[in-house]
């Protein structure tokens, strides 16, 4: 999994059938100081996250189990929201 | 699987519901040398490491799934071993 910052949402009105009720999220994968890294990408969402929330996400073929029964096309899910990341004081920069 | 080094962890209160009870930890994936290997990803703990120790993270669904016991559910990634000592050949590093 990775963490990320929510920054905004997609909305399709034309896509997959089992799409249909899932919330489509623009995240900014994240360091684990909070700075940005590499390009962002579009995930669904498991958990109510919204703009703004730190969280973590999972890829793969994992990113669809969440919704199970439901076998929903994603390859990204937003799979927690972060409250706190404890680094040992050594480590903080 | 890769060979790591546990930073920090990260709490989540509202998070998929396999990943309850399970420590997600901070881990900095190193290279051979001791030296950062890409950035710090997470993953969740199987045999209860902790900050600072060195351990095996695997980085694929399934292996990490079957780690952790929580078979289809969200999980990409997981600590599954706390390494002792990694013993190479001269000149391997």
């Amino acid at each position: 999994m990775q963490l990320g910052r929510v920054i905004g949402n997609v909305v399709c009105t034309i896509k997959d059938a089992r799409l249909l009720g899932q919330k489509l999220m623009v995240v900014q994968p994240i360091d684990k100081h909070g700075r940005g890294k590499g390009r962002s990408i579009v995930a669904l969402d498991s958990v109510g996250a919204g703009v703004g929330e730190t969280i973590y996400w999972c890829r793969g073929k994992e990113a669809s189990f969440p919704f199970l029964p439901d076998e929903v096309p994603t390859e990204a899910t937003i799979v927690g929201i972060v409250d706190e990341i404890n680094l040992p004081v050594a480590d903080r920069k | 699987m890769l060979i790591g080094k546990v930073v920090g962890d990260v709490v989540a209160t509202q998070k998929t519901p396999s990943h309850v009870g399970r420590k997600i930890l901070i881990v900095q994936p190193l290279q051979l040398d001791g030296s950062d290997r890409g950035e710090a990803v997470l993953a969740l703990d199987s045999v209860d490491a902790g900050v600072g120790d060195r351990v095996l993270l695997v980085t694929e669904g399934f292996s990490a799934m079957t780690a952790v016991g929580r078979p289809n559910s969200p999980i990409d990634m997981a600590v599954i071993g706390i390494i002792d000592t990694v013993d190479l050949p001269e000149g391997a590093r």
